[in-house]
């Protein structure tokens, strides 16, 4: 459903201010958006003064500085700090990339870091990703063969075929193109978003795969697959360079030619 | 203790404003405009039709300054709608999704959809020369 405004128990209000320590010579501001779920209260905005010259030069430096030395209670997810892993995802300065690849010096004036859009908020910065990874288990995401696999080998596959899967296997399933669509966000319950539908197409042109039909049959469906208006946020988003919205036209296109 | 109901995360609020993210509610919103100007154009057709003087009255109406910007509002809506209508053809095709490519096209929709609303209503007034 589209619903521009937040629900009442959702409304941002001000939050603290952690001044920066004495002596810093380089101090940005971060606000950061905080909502903790003992304490009954709204979220709020956090405002923290991070001293650069001490600090490393990603966006994930300075959360964890923050939670090192000012707050330990500031939640985010982290893992390996260099873009594969797609766990620090989150809205930085008003669009969903990567906290451990995106560089504090690209960002002017002060930063700010707020979950990724349109999810219920689990604490802090950690959204609720249940529906996301459910929608994406449920496209089969595996190799699906009924031909009995060659002996003591894998299946081979030509470069040609495996061409094909370029720019579809690097995606790192962090979320960010699904929570920059606004129409995952009006109908994220139904439509299965860019990331999911990424995914799907890297199965169903993997030469392997002998379910491409089934694999069709699945997406074609009004809200699954056709909730994309090529709105084009998700490509613009993703940390990883990847073309979703290629990928979604790429689905839809096959489902016209297999009609004819 | 029962745990809270979870905050939904800011959204529109909060996320930047992109070029191809304004194209594409301004297309959704010229297409509902244009539903309603459907109206606009039945009332102009049936008023044509009953008599010289309900033609009359309609023509009054669309000839004040408030009529006019509402006709003008109505060609910028249809054309474009049309030219972005052709963008999303071209993407149909799988043509121009990369991310340069489509702001690119977006600029170019948007002013040919200028462009040829400022044409059109100087050619009606030029035919009609008032």
């Amino acid at each position: 459903m589209v619903a521009f405004t937040l629900p009442k128990n959702s409304k941002v209000g001000p939050g603290k201010t952690h001044a920066a320590p004495p002596g810093a010579s380089n101090v940005r501001k971060f606000r950061v958006y905080r909502w903790n779920p003992e304490d009954g209260a709204n979220p709020s905005i956090d405002t923290f003064e991070v001293d650069l010259a001490t600090c490393g030069p990603m966006v994930l430096d300075a959360l964890i500085k923050i939670k090192d030395e000012v707050d330990a209670t500031l939640a985010f997810r982290r893992s390996c700090r260099e873009g594969v892993c797609g766990s620090c995802s989150m809205n930085i300065d008003g669009t969903n990339t990567l906290a451990c690849t995106k560089p504090i010096a690209e960002i002017a004036g002060d930063v700010s870091v707020y979950p990724l859009p349109h999810l219920p908020v689990i604490k802090d910065l950690v959204g609720d990703l249940t529906t996301f990874f459910a929608q994406y288990a449920s496209i089969g995401p595996w190799l699906r063969a009924e031909s009995a696999p060659p002996q003591r080998r894998e299946r081979p596959q030509s470069p040609e075929d495996r061409a094909k899967l370029d720019g579809l296997w690097e995606c790192i399933l962090c979320a960010c193109c699904s929570t920059s669509c606004p129409s995952y966000w009006w109908n994220g319950d139904r439509f299965l978003g860019p990331a999911t539908l990424l995914q799907a197409y890297r199965w169903i042109v993997d030469s392997r795969d002998e379910h491409t039909g089934e694999r069709l049959d699945y997406l074609e469906d009004p809200y699954r697959l056709y909730r994309c208006h090529t709105i084009m946020s998700c490509t613009a988003t993703c940390p990883k360079g990847l073309n979703p919205a290629k990928a979604i036209a790429s689905i839809k296109s096959m489902l016209v030619e297999r009609r004819s | 203790m029962p745990r809270p109901a979870r905050p939904l995360s800011p959204h529109l609020s909060v996320y930047r404003f992109q070029w191809t993210m304004a194209l594409s509610i301004l297309h959704r919103f010229t297409g509902v405009a244009l539903g309603a100007g459907l109206v606009l154009l039945t009332w102009w057709l049936v008023a044509a039709a009953t008599s010289p003087e309900a033609y009359a009255e309609v023509r009054r109406i669309t000839g004040t300054y408030a009529g006019r910007l509402v006709l003008l509002g109505f060609t910028f809506a249809l054309i474009y709608h049309l030219c972005n209508g052709i963008r999303h053809l071209a993407w149909d095709f799988g043509v121009g999704f990369d991310l340069r490519t489509a702001r690119a096209s977006g600029w170019v929709v948007f002013l040919a959809a200028v462009a040829l609303t400022v044409g059109a209503w100087f050619a009606g007034y030029a035919i009609r020369g008032h």
